[in-house]
């Protein structure tokens, strides 16, 4: 069991967090991307210049905020759209809650480094058996949550054509990412294979019938796979 | 005004789900089976996400020049393409294909 503050040398740390920044350029450019578009949809749908990069500085969460904005667009109401928002970050709670371990100091200060949890730097500072490297995970959000403001703003005051990202072939750039991030996670472990088999095959069904948010939470019983005693010396681990 | 409320609104929800984790367990032992689960929660959550992007919900975003363009990305990735490299092949693909079509 890792002790709750590991006691890293300081160089040490500084090495991971430079890391973490090196790995955090790639994902910054393609958050840059996705919030244009997010800044573009947002201007068209009369959110203005401010409140859309107003948005991005708060929430830093492209697919909540896409939510939002569909669901305010749909014409339901705030409470709902809210409600869509919450739904998608819903995964941030077991996420948040993997990550407490590793972080550092009181439960405040956890919370709030905790806030640099996102998708790609989250699974990029997984070291495998469940522990996650501090300095890499808050090293890679920290260079991509300036790149989103600014990706948003791009977007409020070019307003670009919405098509131009699809002819660009830009709506690749997420899913790629997390496609290789995926690749570089199944290797660890038969039981990563079937935990990402579970989770794609639980998610594309729930589509058919909930909330994209929900069908994104539901997908985290393959995770449960790890209830099971693995048959050979199959522990997670990366190699 | 509505706007500005729900922007603040779902701020303050994401700041407490990312927050409750830490607020919640910070100095209680996890039970011994979490770490397995943990540790299986990035491949089960990554795999939903490129299912939900790629799919839509009711599966109405399906495009095959996206379906192409990620093919490209795992050619590249095993051709021990750099991460950048393996992407920019992805996107490349699917603009040519959607030029093509």
């Amino acid at each position: 069991m890792r002790p709750p503050e590991p006691d890293v040398p300081v160089e040490d740390a500084r090495q991971r967090f430079r890391a973490g920044l090196r790995i955090g350029i790639g994902l910054a450019a393609a958050s840059f991307v996705l919030a244009v578009t997010f800044g573009a949809t947002a201007r068209t749908e009369g959110w203005g210049v401010l409140a859309p990069v107003v948005c991005s500085v708060l929430v830093f969460s492209g697919s909540a905020q896409f939510a939002l904005a569909t669901a305010l667009a749909g014409g339901g109401g705030v409470a709902p759209a809210v409600a869509s928002a919450a739904l998608i970050n819903g995964r941030f709670l077991p996420m948040g809650m993997a990550v407490t371990a590793s972080l550092k100091g009181s439960r405040w200060r956890r919370a709030l480094e905790a806030q640099s949890v996102v998708d790609a730097s989250w699974v990029a500072a997984h070291l495998g058996g469940g522990r996650f490297d501090r300095e890499r995970l808050i090293g890679a959000t920290i260079v991509q949550w300036p790149a989103w403001v600014a990706g948003t703003a791009v977007g409020v005051l070019l307003a670009p054509p919405p098509d131009l990202v699809e002819r660009l072939g830009l709506d690749v750039v997420f899913p790629a990412f997390f496609l290789l991030l995926l690749l570089g996670e199944v290797r660890a472990s038969r039981r990563a294979v079937a935990a990402a088999g579970i989770g794609a095959v639980t998610s594309a069904g729930l589509l058919w019938v909930v909330p994209t948010g929900i069908a994104l939470l539901g997908a985290t019983v393959g995770a449960l796979i790890g209830l099971f005693r693995p048959k050979i010396s199959d522990d997670g681990s990366r190699p | 005004m509505t706007l500005w409320f729900a922007i603040l609104a779902v701020a303050v929800v994401s700041f407490s789900i990312k927050a409750a984790g830490p607020l919640l367990l910070t100095g209680r032992q996890l039970p011994a089976w979490s770490g397995a689960v943990i540790a299986l929660l990035a491949p089960a959550l990554l795999a939903a996400l490129i299912v939900v992007e790629v799919l839509g919900p009711q599966w109405t975003d399906v495009h095959w020049p996206v379906l192409a363009g990620l093919a490209a990305v795992v050619v590249a990735h095993l051709l021990r393409a750099p991460m950048l490299l393996a992407v920019l092949a992805g996107v490349a693909a699917t603009a040519l294909l959607r030029a093509v079509t």
